[in-house]
């Protein structure tokens, strides 16, 4: 081998020395002090709007769950409150830990895909559309139920290669503007896209009230909305993408407050 | 529950991969030849830019994004961007060719850069329909903009 042969084999060595070095780094993901909810970036009278639940517009939504909680539907005439009782004992904490696997799908779901498959199995009712008025209720009532506790996702051996699968896209460049999630969310949450603060992308809300859309929406609706920014292809509502990314953002808010029905500018 | 906190370090392998690489770019004999001056001195178009033109595109939230990142002298532009460096001046910081670089594709200077190469196609992910195959820019624009940001000398 020549000299310079020697010199670019160690150049390369040099470089897997680095690689290899760079991989025991730790992660750049935030401790969990420096987790920050969207609440703590938002204006004083915004905030108050979340608190009061008087004022809450999300509020509205989560009577009309209530309501639809108590009617009976389907074929098999049964309200979701013939078998699962007081929502406010048996659904306590249930929508901090979704994204969760789905025994039969073997897949991740999320809440409102859960409601669906209790709809469609045990009600024999239709499923609800997704991103309807009454799935946003029904979620946004559930939602409700977990206020205050904090988000709890499993990612065991099943739910693994789908949280890899969400952890991949949160990290991927993609649209014409060619921008990850974590470019924004990760490394400039503390920074102002044209004014407005960036945030770290905690969904610790949803589904939210959001002053700029005049309703209620979810994490999906919001993940569009991010993905046509950077001009991306979107996905659509319930994708197997969208829920893998739900999954890696839920583990990623590990430990932060559950607010729904949250307030958002 | 059993995910060990290391996911997010791929990136920052991948960052300290792309200083790898440049070392050994620079090191390496021959491998900088062609146009290694971080400067695109030729006209995409032939022609120099309107700065007229330039302006009105670099403020349009639609067209040239530009403001969602960057502030800059334009004070009927209430809502600016502070994740990248100032514009003010930047006409006198860098040459006619560092900006046209700059604006084609920043990542040819800095491979981690959050600047959207507004001049290039190939390389991206799910680029949504509409866009698919277009630069953000047309050569014109681009034309346009060099030309004013060349004006922001202080």
């Amino acid at each position: 081998m020549s000299a310079f042969g020697h010199q670019r084999l160690a150049v390369l060595s040099l470089c897997l020395a680095v690689w290899l070095l760079a991989r025991q780094a730790p992660a750049t993901e935030l401790p969990a002090p420096e987790r920050r909810s969207g609440y703590d970036f938002m204006s004083r009278e915004t905030r108050a709007m979340q608190d009061d639940d008087t004022a809450n517009p999300g509020m509205l939504w989560v009577k009309d769950g209530e309501a639809l909680w108590n009617t009976k539907a389907g074929e098999a005439s049964l309200a979701c409150s013939d078998c699962h009782g007081d929502a406010r004992v048996s659904m306590k904490g249930v929508a901090a830990r979704y994204p969760a696997i789905d025994a039969a799908l073997a897949r991740p779901v999320t809440l409102e895909q859960r409601i669906n498959i209790c709809r469609t199995g045990q009600q024999k009712a239709p499923a609800f559309a997704l991103e309807g008025a009454n799935l946003l209720a029904l979620s946004a009532y559930l939602g409700r139920q977990s206020r205050g506790l904090p988000i709890e996702v499993v990612i065991d051996e099943h739910g693994k290669p789908f949280f890899e699968a969400g952890r991949e896209i949160f990290y991927r460049r993609q649209g014409q503007l060619n921008l990850s999630c974590a470019e924004c969310h990760e490394d400039h949450w503390d920074k102002r896209l044209a004014g407005n603060p960036v945030t770290q992308a905690n969904p610790t809300g949803y589904p939210l009230y959001r002053l700029e859309w005049q309703g209620l929406g979810s994490l999906e609706r919001r993940l569009r909305n991010c993905l046509a920014g950077t001009r991306t292809q979107v996905y659509d509502f319930g994708s197997p993408e969208f829920v893998d990314l739900e999954l890696f953002l839920m583990w990623r808010a590990r430990g932060m407050k559950i607010e729904t029905p949250a307030v958002r500018p | 529950m059993a995910i060990p906190l290391a996911f997010a370090r791929d990136r920052r392998a991948t960052r300290a991969m792309a200083v790898a690489m440049a070392i050994l770019f620079l090191v390496a004999p021959g491998a900088a030849e062609a146009g290694d001056d971080n400067a695109l001195p030729v006209s995409l178009t032939g022609s120099t830019g309107d700065p007229v033109r330039g302006r009105a595109i670099v403020v349009n939230r639609r067209v040239g994004l530009c403001l969602l990142c960057h502030s800059g002298p334009f004070p009927e532009e209430r809502f600016q961007g502070d994740l990248a460096p100032d514009l003010g001046g930047v006409g006198g910081r860098l040459s006619e060719g560092q900006l046209r670089l700059r604006m084609v594709d920043s990542s040819r200077i800095n491979p981690t850069t959050i600047m959207p190469a507004y001049y290039r196609t190939e390389g991206l992910t799910r680029v949504a329909p509409g866009y698919q195959g277009k630069p953000i820019l047309t050569a014109a624009q681009i034309e346009d903009v060099v030309s004013f940001l060349l004006t922001l000398r202080k």
